[in-house]
């Protein structure tokens, strides 16, 4: 009974923001009620035992992915009237009613389907995943160590482009061009060659 | 609670990101509504993997998450792009493709 009780307050917890998420006017709630749907699903985690990733959810999304988007709000955010942008009201329908569509046939998949395992198994301690992590999976490791460096380098290439060269359309809202570094000091290099 | 039940509400999550994927004008509210539909994904991968006992769900899980955030990275890293050379970021401002 409380088990059940505590799952439905998760469950709203989770997606009543998430609906506020696709429906608040202003962005800046928008990306508040993000970090409230992530840290919702840590609970979740959490009852579904898997207390390394709830702690991974809180700090990778919760705590970083937060921060960055509310960045990108104020900085893409010139005035009031792009902060508080409506749906688009001509698609609120079609959207709806797909959702709504894929949503009764996700239930009824889910219910429908007898092969469900109906308990859970014993919980997978954070050693397991360690231990999992360096030696099964170590490839699939690797490989996103290069895409995480291959993102880094393409977010900044990305975000420098503007004031590499060409002027655009609008200047004034384009970062100025950054100040040379200074000279290195003569005298300290003098004094290291010496 | 059963996997079903834990199933059904990330399905809800996943349509609620669908409909805002649809009706969102401004772009880094659909980076938000494409958040919510991976995290959708990603309860569907610990379920699963609670009730199978299998910890690779969990690893999935967790790379995963690495990958979302990286892809939000470059995601704002082009809605600043597109607010440098439009003035805003109203996804139907950048419609040079539309033919």
């Amino acid at each position: 009974m409380l088990e059940k009780v505590s799952f439905g307050v998760v469950a709203f917890a989770l997606l009543w923001p998430g609906f506020k998420v696709v429906t608040a006017r202003n962005l800046v709630h928008t990306v508040f009620w993000l970090g409230l749907t992530l840290a919702s699903t840590a609970v979740l985690f959490i009852m579904l035992q898997a207390p390394f990733l709830a702690a991974i959810q809180l700090i990778l999304y919760t705590g970083g992915l937060l921060t960055l988007m509310l960045f990108g709000v104020m900085l893409t955010a010139r005035d009031q009237g792009l902060l508080t942008v409506p749906n688009a009201s001509h698609r609120r329908a079609f959207g709806g009613l797909l959702a709504v569509a894929a949503f009764a046939m996700l239930a009824m998949a889910i219910t429908q389907t007898t092969t469900l395992p109906a308990s859970p198994t014993a919980p997978i301690t954070t050693q397991q995943l360690g231990a999992l992590v360096f030696t099964e999976q170590a490839l699939a490791f690797e490989v996103l160590a290069v895409l995480l460096l291959a993102v880094t380098l393409g977010a900044i290439v990305f975000a420098r482009r503007g004031d590499a060269g060409s002027a655009t359309e609008n200047t004034a809202n384009s970062i100025p061009a950054r100040k040379p570094l200074p000279a290195p000091n003569a005298a300290v290099s003098q004094a290291k060659g010496a | 609670m059963g996997l079903s039940a834990y199933l059904l509400v990330s399905a809800a999550l996943f349509c609620l990101g669908v409909f805002g994927l649809l009706t969102r004008r401004n772009a880094v509210g659909i980076l938000a509504s494409v958040e919510l539909m991976a995290n959708a994904g990603n309860i569907n991968l610990v379920a699963f993997a609670r009730f199978n006992g299998n910890a690779t769900g969990q690893i999935f899980a967790l790379f995963s998450t690495a990958l979302t955030v990286a892809e939000v990275v470059v995601g704002l890293a082009l809605v600043i792009l597109l607010y440098r050379s439009r003035g805003d970021v109203l996804v139907e401002s950048a419609s040079e493709l539309k033919g």
